[in-house]
């Protein structure tokens, strides 16, 4: 395979200010995560550890192998949300490794409002099981939650992705024969009590994990029946009288000890089979990112020049490179796995959109993962490409992105506009991990084109009654530029869920390294596609 | 010289004499039995070749397979180690038949020596002092009484075919005799599928005292020194040294001389030992000869700078001795502790099971001929011998030092060994002043038990382990395996976040 040409100039002005600029992103997506990673405030903190518990994190790290990787998902849930007071949406999700598998962990962090469930928490919950499911990865619950926070009920109580759906997945990835481990390292009250009763096998903590359906205070209203935490669901009650735990642990070090002897116990896992080589480093410096990716997004880059720092050895196949060169498509190594590649280079025309649609149907045939690195405006609009079909040529790239069956993983680089974000693997279309780059921008288009578009249809309802002067053109354009402005910002995305976090680009390959050989957990179906409109 | 040796043995000494093998370019042929499939000896060797069952009648004693095994593979010389069929002479004789050299002396000095009572009278023909006691084994188990009387108690009963203590006993009183002779003839069956007994005089605190010897194929003898080897349990040689602490240099020529002299009048060829017994007087007799290398022999390679394997292997290939008797020196002094899987706070009765953990003694003046390694099981079928320590030093004060360092340094983990025992021995101040009887550890270590463990063991241990565990992950010793690993970019980066600096 030949190695791509990189023209960048690292000497050059511009280069210089792209790197200083995407170093700043970078260090405040760092300074806003490591803050949120500390969790809840200082006394929930000294409280938590004043009853002999371990933080959430701790936990982690003592339930993983020493010194391996952990892939977080969703750090910056409810980032700006809930006034907040939500720092990760109260709770810690992720893959990392037990026993050399991979396995998937929700951990509640209990000084986070007790550990309950917000929207967001709810969402970024049922997200890990998402991810359990498509990867085929045994989950292990670390419960210490409170159960729902009260005062959003309505957004998280009845609906279909609402607090049910976590117990209705459990039973779901059961039945698919996907372990559901429970460790008890708190309350578990209410619907939270359904967790370990759902699981396949659950550990709880002497004197401080307790389950119940109804918590003390709620028994005394009902019946007068006066009891306490312990009596009424603690550990020796679920471990020798009910039956709702299966191993008893002595304390948070014990519990996970005990969960990682279960993971032992489990079957290994059946890897899909991909043709793997040895890894190589990129041939150029990833670091050199930095300086590629203008500061301003309206400004076009060459992704090959991303592509090069991501692969190995710098090395890429090109598929069609004359033929619609707006898209470029690819086979390249990552950490030494196979993968096909799709980026943008423009905006998509039919015949860009014909050949993602070709080499996504190579991909999926061959079983070969893909990867999206999205940098889209949309699909060419205008008379002439109406006419071509531009439509039914999209529509068909979006066919093949959707029953494409190989693990999909989408980084969105720069910006992600309207349509092309379907196209290129968005949320909607399942790819097992997206992310973006801090610098990345997503709306359904730019703050700029989206207030023009208002202005027209405004001006057009306003036609022959009155001229609009310039000011007034600014005013009506202003709230929207402010709102795409902030509606548009990763942060918002992430906060919300709409991926799976942000990433410093440094960390891409790696990123997308750990996600392939944790989607190989689940076997890779054969190609199957529906009608393309000719 | 020889393209392709067999060696019918197992353990330490047939690991011993692969080595050597290989250093001559000499392909080295191991066989085993199925309790050995995995042992070192078969990893050590160039080709093995399996020969039968566990049991040792079944595999490493099996003539007919064994012999079938040099055929197969080519052999042209088989070394038979010690023990097992060392001494065979009948094994010898189907070697000869068979065009195959056995490396050791011929079939019929070897039925000469090997039968104590033909070689005592030899002895006798040719003036050599021997231990007072009976001429032949008697039918009648009555006329022993009347031997006995004329020997004087107390008297040893020993088996005519064998050695390594089985069959022995000693009885103090005519009363003890009749019981006695019955064990001693059950036990001799059995060991020898040969029950006759004899009785001999029983020499109170004794030095066992032996001298190597090495003979070619025309007449040229030499010795190579004496080795003490007093120190025993259960009848069976556990520390030799040399030069032994009882020999003036007068007494060791004069007993040399001897010991040249029993060769030649047995038609002896290839490496030997003469046994003799030291009494309190300095007064020696001649026990017998040992008509094999044996396991005490780096001792007198290191005092001497002679390789005994390597001579016999040229000896059995038609060489000359290199050297004349004034060439040969002793220098410095050695000391081997044979290490055995055994309890020696349960009357030495052998163990088996699975080495856990095996560390190797070294150092300058350090040799550790080992049989076994990390992961390795210790069959129950064969003698429970692991290894020898060997260290050679300028005198003997220093190498009992070199000798308890070694000790220390080595270990053996997952079952029991006499290591903790040998470390008592050698530290003890009759050893250390050279009084060496063969009841020494009778006399001294009656009631031994290992020293107390320190309080704090556990915590030193888990301390060590931890230090251990972040050198590197559970990779065993020499032969330990690495689970295969399946490259993963989880199992590469290390600590990764997704925050993490770069």
């Amino acid at each position: 395979m030949y190695r791509i040409e990189s023209k960048i100039d690292t000497k050059s002005g511009e280069y210089k200010k792209n790197h200083e600029n995407m170093k700043k992103v970078v260090k405040q997506f760092q300074e806003r995560l490591a803050e949120v990673q500390k969790g809840g405030p200082e006394k929930y903190q000294k409280l938590q550890r004043s009853r002999g518990k371990l933080l959430a994190r701790e936990r982690l790290d003592k339930l993983f192998d020493r010194n391996t990787p952990f892939l977080e998902l969703n750090s910056l849930a409810a980032y700006d949300m809930y006034d907040n007071q939500a720092p990760g949406a109260g709770m810690v999700t992720g893959i990392g490794i037990m026993h050399g598998r991979e396995v998937l962990v929700i951990a509640n962090d209990a000084t986070v409002k007790g550990g309950t469930y917000f929207p967001m928490t709810i969402k970024k919950h049922i997200r890990a099981q998402e991810v359990a499911m498509e990867n085929r990865l045994p989950c292990i619950y670390l419960v210490d939650s409170g159960g729902i926070f009260l005062p959003h009920q309505a957004g998280t109580f009845p609906d279909k992705e609402h607090f049910g759906r976590i117990f209705y997945n459990q039973a779901r990835l059961s039945a698919k024969g996907i372990p559901q481990i429970s460790i008890v390292m708190g309350s578990c009250t209410a619907g939270g009590a359904y967790v370990p009763a759902m699981s396949d096998e659950t550990v709880i903590v002497r004197k401080q994990g307790t389950i119940f359906i109804g918590g003390p205070p709620l028994v005394k209203a009902a019946t007068g029946e006066e009891v306490s935490d312990e009596d009424l669901g603690g550990a020796d009650v679920h471990c020798r009288i009910s039956g709702v735990s299966d191993y008893y642990a002595r304390n948070d070090t014990h519990a996970l000890g005990i969960a990682r002897n279960i993971i032992e116990t489990l079957d290994p896992p059946n890897k899909f089979r991909l043709d793997c080589a040895s890894p190589e480093d990129p041939f150029y410096d990833p670091e050199e990112l930095y300086g590629i990716v203008p500061a301003a997004l309206r400004k076009s880059f060459d992704i090959k020049e991303v592509i090069a720092r991501l692969v190995d050895g710098s090395r890429f196949q090109e598929f069609k490179e004359l033929f619609g060169n707006t898209i470029v498509c690819g086979f390249a190594r990552i950490m030494g796995y196979p993968v096909g590649i799709l980026a943008n280079n423009g905006v998509l025309f039919s015949e860009s959109s014909l050949k993602g649609a070709h080499f996504i149907s190579l991909c999926a045939m061959r079983k070969i993962p893909l990867v999206f690195l999205q940098n889209i405006t949309g699909f060419i609009v205008g008379k002439k490409y109406e006419h071509g079909g531009i439509a039914k040529d999209g529509a068909k790239l979006v066919h093949a992105v959707a029953n494409a069956d190989v693990p999909k993983f989408t980084v969105i680089v720069g910006g992600s506009y309207g349509a092309g974000n379907y196209a290129m693997c968005g949320r909607a279309y399942d790819p097992r991990l997206l992310w973006m780059w801090p610098n990345a921008r997503i709306s359904v288009m730019g703050g700029e084109q989206a207030a023009n578009v208002l202005l027209t249809v405004k001006k057009k309802r306003m036609e022959g009654r009155k001229k609009i002067t310039k000011a007034e053109e600014k005013a009506i354009k202003k709230p929207i530029l402010e709102k795409y402005e902030h509606e548009g910002s990763p942060y918002y995305s992430t906060a919300r869920l709409w991926d799976d976090g942000i990433i410093n680009p440094l960390k891409t390959r790696e990123s997308l390294a750990l996600g392939i050989a944790m989607s190989l957990n689940a076997p890779i179906p054969d190609y199957k596609v529906g009608i393309f409109r000719m | 010289m020889f393209k392709k040796i067999l060696i019918a043995n197992r353990g330490e000494i047939a690991v011993r004499v692969i080595k050597a093998c290989q250093e001559m370019d000499i392909t080295a042929v191991a066989v085993y039995s199925d309790a050995d499939r995995s042992s070192l000896h078969v990893q050590t060797a160039d080709e093995a070749v399996y020969v039968g069952a566990a049991p040792a009648g079944e595999s490493y004693l099996n003539i007919d397979r064994i012999i079938q095994a040099g055929k197969d593979t080519g052999s042209e010389a088989i070394h038979p180690g010690y023990g097992f069929l060392a001494e065979n002479a009948e094994f010898v004789q189907r070697c000869e038949q068979d065009n195959i050299v056995f490396i050791g002396p011929n079939s019929r000095a070897m039925k000469l020596v090997g039968d104590k009572i033909r070689s005592r009278q030899a002895m006798e023909r040719a003036g050599i002092a021997i231990i007072p006691g009976m001429k032949s084994a008697l039918k009648d188990i009555s006329k022993y009484k009347s031997a006995a009387e004329k020997i004087g108690y107390p008297v040893m009963i020993k088996a005519s075919a064998g050695g390594g203590g089985k069959g022995m006993r000693i009885v103090y009183k005519e009363a003890d005799l009749k019981p006695a002779l019955e064990a001693g003839k059950r036990e001799a069956k059995a060991a020898f599928s040969n029950d006759s007994v004899y009785l001999e005089k029983y020499i109170e605190e004794p030095r066992h005292i032996e001298f190597q010897v090495l003979a070619d194929n025309f007449g040229n003898t030499v010795h190579i020194f004496e080795r003490e080897c007093s120190i025993q349990r259960r009848h069976q040689k556990i520390v030799e040294e040399s030069p032994s602490p009882a020999l003036e240099p007068e007494l060791r020529e004069k007993m040399g001389a001897i010991a040249q002299k029993v060769i030649n009048v047995t038609g002896y060829n290839n490496a030997g030992t003469v046994e003799f017994l030291l009494d309190k007087d300095k007064k020696f007799y001649f026990l017998e000869v040992n008509a094999r290398l044996q396991v005490e022999h780096p001792v007198t390679e290191l005092i001497s700078g002679i390789d005994l394997v390597l001579q016999q292997i040229d000896i059995a290939a038609g060489q000359k001795l290199a050297f004349k008797q004034k060439e040969l020196q002793q220098k410095g002094h050695a000391i081997e502790c044979r290490i055995y899987a055994e309890d020696p706070q349960n009357n030495f009765l052998p163990s088996s099971g699975k080495v856990l953990f095996l560390k190797e003694p070294s150092g300058p003046g350090v040799r550790f001929d080992c049989g076994v390694y990390s992961g390795c099981d210790v069959p129950v079928y064969y003698d429970p011998i692991l290894a020898k320590l060997i260290v050679w030093a300028e005198n003997r004060d220093k190498a009992c030092r070199r000798m308890l360092k070694a000790l220390a340094d080595c270990v053996v983990l997952g079952i029991k060994t006499n290591i903790e025992f040998l470390k008592d021995l050698i530290g003890h101040p009759m050893f250390k002043e050279g009084k060496t009887t063969t009841n020494f550890i009778q006399k001294n270590f009656p009631d031994w038990s290992p020293p107390e463990k320190p309080e704090n063991l556990k915590e030193l241990a888990l301390t060590a382990a931890a230090f251990n565990s972040q050198k590197s992950s559970l990779k065993g010793g020499r032969y330990g395996t690495e689970p295969k690993e399946v490259y993963s970019p989880w199992n590469k980066l290390g600590k990764w976040t997704i925050g993490g600096g770069k």
